[in-house]
């Protein structure tokens, strides 16, 4: 018999249906495989015990009924999990304990899943690299020393080294596609208002998005229809109506419009990112899709317009890690000081420099040039979006300006990191979803990952899109246990 | 001469070295709205309970808590907005503002900044020299931060978020006041027109009325604005007006030495009577406000509004004019009458209940007087009267029929305290009816001038004053029941 964890999530939720299969097997074998993987280091904090023990409780009164029967899944360290740690990677929530659940991974629970561990990320999902977390460096199950893209980098590399049938990441600014790239894995960010953001540490409220994280796309749109809800604990969650994403897939896309933005072309851009592209793009014509050059026109200011909302809103939203409450508290001599060293002690420099940038564009007499100019900035940027899709009814780019590089090579320059995101950040400062699905390799055979972004709402487009062009691509992760040695 | 001056009851003017200063309010009211749950969380708001018994995890900013708009506190807002003749927005935005402190969980309150609510309207005053319009700039909608206590651990400072997301309406009028009297009028008008809606108590001891004062002082006749300082969370209009005057007659006092006045942040205190700098313009908090990204901006429809409009009662200006065309009330007997929406309750009942043969000069005097004087001295509002309207207006009708007197009536009344008693049972209980039979009234009478011979001839000869002593026998012979217009009209045919 073939290696459960090696099943993707839909053959796996078949045997446990046919009871080929129980959940404490399947629970057994991806505890076994992540405790042989420590080296990556993907976990912070393990649920293997419980996880063991509700596999059996399903097994005992099993409902096949439901989407995820009895399935073991390890999810992103930033949904708030009811008694069990959750520190969004960071020092100051180092011993925080919720006493709630997030309604992502509710719907989860709701639904058969089984919490198996919470997984590493950059510290506050700040960060491309998972190099921010304090709970270390994460290995991208690729190569050594490779990191696993972030800020979901725990996820992609629990997920490419088959530690996890999926996973569930946060995308702020390309968190979960640009990791999803760098591991040769299927990322989804959705629609912003399609996942609650109720119970996950907040980074940056305007772009925060809940989203899967999958071997293949099929098992994508099986996790979207789980997590994707309607909630009024979140008032940016909206109301409307959501497809069968699942049983809606299909190959069929003949005479779909797929728009390709010329401002894509960075400078700089290796060779290769190119080929990729335009190996895409015979694709998905293969596909039966119709190929149209698009502009949008505003996409080189996506960048700075990104690194000033979401600094601004991170600075906001961190106020209350203050040591008054719960997390991390030093002791102080005052009030002030007990913040002082609080925060200094509890987080880190990446979110430290975010919280800094996010000050200063929000204070008085900076506010119009950079807050005020960046909301106008990010509107033209939708409008652009906007107007693309009178056109067309998807994008097709990169998702990212490159592989996955080494662990240590950017983490002291943090704008040529930063520079990561610059095909994924404008998605999210327009609230579209996205997907990164693998596409090829550098020539260092590491995983390339091709971006289709698409109407709001539009998830089954997309969905489609990449699950026809999946099947030319035809790509398979070199995975060499070489951790394991 | 040095000193305050003051040419009619309300107008506040300082004098100094021939220079006469008037002084320039504006106030930031925040009411408490009341509701029975918090702004953007279900927690409860009631007064009173064990510190941090009323929390809710969004309150406390738990990581990943998110707010959700209590849409009653909306209509509430808007009900208040209609009530000061303001505009209501159909689209607001709330923003946050940014500072740290134990008693702010989030680190931010979630208030609106540059998109209130309620826009520009206006409040009424009934001053003693005639009627005073104050504008109402704006009214918006914010969270209250918890309380911190410094005094009960001598090394901690414990924080009690109870009242952390509690609903405030915060009110900024114009700086259109120019007298301690008048920012008296204008809270209190406030608070009854919010108590009329059933928007905000307007119970100052517990908190639910507080204001930010902001003062200046220029030359009378002056179209400048000085500068002005404000003295931050004053919670009883006594402070305000005490503060008033201490920060007026400082700046006046900087201004004649040439000094310049700086703008700052003052606090009051209450036990020294004066005003002590807190904060200067330089140390300024910058609050960093910028949209709150968890909301979406708050839009009102006219459907909404209208259907509040719909909800709203009978407000003080308009109950006072009607009380004086349809009762014939005086203009000051009608603004005392409306004042309250408890005593006009109480006022419009007993008018009902007293029937056809009404007497409004009697049930305004009985009201304001004896009533009233009971309700101060015992610290009881009106609404718990101990007299209902019912058997005021048994008592005003016995008076006004003749069956007792003004003088008995007042004794009964004293009697109906215990328990809400019925005056008529009182009367025929106690024989409290009066005497106004003219036979036995004279007999009395014969009696008293028999037995008083020389007094009689007194009085005959002129000493009229002693016509005063023969009132007193007969009244005092009939236990106080004779009926006093007759024992004058026999006296006078019998002396």
């Amino acid at each position: 018999m073939t290696d459960i964890t090696s099943l993707s999530l839909f053959e796996l939720i078949k045997n446990i249906k046919e009871k080929k299969i129980s959940s404490n097997e399947a629970a057994k074998s991806f505890v076994d495989r992540s405790e042989k993987s420590k080296k990556l280091n993907a976990y912070v904090t393990e649920n293997f015990e419980n996880c063991l023990k509700l596999s059996k409780e399903f097994d005992n009164k099993p409902n096949f009924d439901l989407k995820l029967p009895g399935i073991p899944i390890a999810v992103k360290d930033l949904f708030c999990t009811n008694d069990v740690r959750t520190t969004a990677g960071s020092n100051i929530l180092n011993n925080f304990v919720p006493s709630y659940e997030s309604t992502v991974t509710q719907n989860i629970w709701n639904e058969g899943g089984i919490l198996l561990g919470k997984l590493n990320c950059d510290e506050f999902a700040m960060g491309s690299s998972n190099e921010t977390s304090f709970f270390g460096n994460v290995q991208n199950p690729i190569a050594k020393d490779l990191v696993p893209g972030g800020s979901s980098g725990g996820s992609s590399s629990a997920l490419a080294a088959s530690l996890t049938p999926v996973t569930i990441g946060t995308d702020t600014g390309g968190s979960i596609r640009q990791p999803a790239s760098f591991t040769g894995t299927v990322g989804l960010k959705p629609t912003y208002g399609s996942c609650s953001r109720y119970g996950i540490v907040a980074f940056a409220s305007s772009l925060d998005q809940a989203g899967p994280m999958s071997k293949d796309v099929k098992d994508s749109s099986i996790l979207l229809e789980v997590i994707s809800s309607f909630d009024k604990k979140d008032s940016t969650s909206i109301d409307f109506k959501r497809n069968n994403y699942s049983s809606e897939l299909t190959r069929n896309i003949k005479g779909i419009k797929i728009g390709i933005p010329k401002e894509y072309r960075v400078d700089g851009m290796p060779d290769e990112i190119e080929k990729l592209w335009k190996k895409g793009i015979e694709y998905a014509k293969d596909c039966g899709a119709e190929i149209i050059d698009i502009s949008l026109p505003h996409t080189s200011y996506a960048l700075p317009t990104y690194y000033i909302v979401a600094p601004a809103e991170a600075s906001s939203n961190l106020a209350r890690y203050d040591g008054v409450k719960y997390g991390l508290r030093s002791s102080g001599e005052s009030l002030i000081d007990m913040y002082e060293k609080t925060r200094s002690e509890g987080f880190g420099e990446e979110v430290k420099r975010r919280i800094m940038i996010g000050t200063y564009v929000l204070s008085s007499g900076y506010y119009d040039a950079y807050y005020l100019k960046a909301q106008k900035v990010r509107q033209l940027i939708k409008q652009d979006f906007d107007q693309a899709y009178n056109k067309v009814d998807a994008i097709l780019t990169p998702s990212t300006p490159s592989s996955a590089f080494k662990i240590g090579e950017k983490s002291n320059d943090p704008v040529s990191m930063y520079l990561n995101d610059i095909f994924t950040v404008p998605v999210n400062l327009a609230g579209l979803p996205g997907i990164s699905i693998p596409a090829g390799t550098d020539k260092n055979n590491y995983p390339l990952g091709l971006q289709i972004i698409g109407k709001p709402f539009d998830e089954q487009t997309v969905l489609n899109i990449a699950y026809s062009m999946e099947e030319k691509i035809n790509y398979k992760n070199n995975i060499t246990n070489w951790w394991m040695e | 001469m040095d000193g305050i001056m003051s040419k009619n009851n309300s107008e506040y003017l300082i004098e100094r070295n021939d220079n006469i200063y008037e002084v320039v309010i504006g106030l930031e009211v925040h009411a408490q709205v009341t509701s029975n749950s918090k702004l953007f969380s279900p927690s409860s708001t009631k007064f009173g309970a064990e510190p941090n018994t009323q929390v809710s995890l969004v309150d406390a900013a738990f990581p990943g808590m998110l707010p959700v708009i209590n849409e009653y506190c909306v209509k509430q807002a808007i009900k208040t907005g209609i009530g000061l003749k303001a505009k209501i927005n159909n689209k607001s935005v709330f923003d946050r503002k940014n500072y740290f402190y134990a008693d702010l969980p989030q680190g931010y309150q979630i208030s609106q900044y540059k998109y209130p609510i309620v826009g520009e309207g206006n409040v009424i005053l009934d001053m003693p020299e005639g009627q005073k319009q104050v504008g109402i700039e704006r009214l918006h909608l914010e969270q209250d931060a918890g309380k911190s206590i410094h005094d009960v651990d001598p090394s901690n400072t414990l924080v009690d978020l109870n009242r952390s997301g509690v609903a405030l309406m915060e009110i900024v009028s114009k700086p259109d006041l120019r007298s301690p009297d008048e920012v008296n009028a204008y809270i209190k008008k406030l608070r009854s027109i919010m108590r009329y809606l059933g928007t905000c108590d307007g119970n100052m001891q517990e908190g639910s009325l507080r204001a930010d004062v902001n003062v200046s002082v220029r030359i009378k006749g002056s179209t400048d604005l000085g500068t002005r300082c404000e003295i931050k969370n004053v919670n009883s209009i006594k402070f305000m007006q005490m503060a008033i005057i201490f920060e007026a007659n400082r700046q006046v006092d900087l201004i004649e030495e040439g000094e310049e006045i700086d703008q700052e942040t003052r606090l009051f205190d209450t036990k020294k009577n004066e005003t002590r700098s807190m904060r200067s313009k330089e140390d300024a908090h910058d609050y960093r406000y910028f949209p709150d990204p968890d909301l979406l901006p708050l839009e009102v429809t006219d459907e909404l509004i209208n259907q509040v409009k719909s909800e709203i009662p009978e407000l003080p200006d308009d109950k006072k004019k009607r009380f004086i065309d349809e009762f014939k009330v005086s203009p000051y007997e009608a603004t005392i009458l409306v004042s309250d929406i408890d005593t006009a309750k109480y006022f419009e009942e007993v008018v009902a209940k007293m029937g056809k043969n009404r007497d409004m000069k009697l049930a305004v005097n009985w009201i304001t007087g004896e009533l009233f004087a009971v309700l101060n001295n015992k610290n009881i509002e009106i609404a718990k009267s101990p007299i209902s309207a019912k058997n005021l207006a048994k008592l005003i009708n016995l008076i006004k029929n003749g069956t007792i007197s003004g003088k008995i009536a007042k004794t009964i009344f004293e009697l109906m305290l215990d328990g809400d008693m019925d005056p008529q049972i009182i009367v025929e209980e106690k024989g409290l009816k009066q005497e106004s039979d003219p036979k036995a009234l004279e007999a009395l009478i014969d009696k008293i001038i028999n037995d008083n011979r020389e007094k009689a001839i007194e009085y005959k000869q002129g000493k009229e004053k002693l016509f005063g002593f023969f009132v007193g026998q007969a009244m005092k012979a009939s236990a106080g029941r004779a009926n006093p217009q007759l024992i004058n009209e026999i006296l006078k045919k019998k002396l």
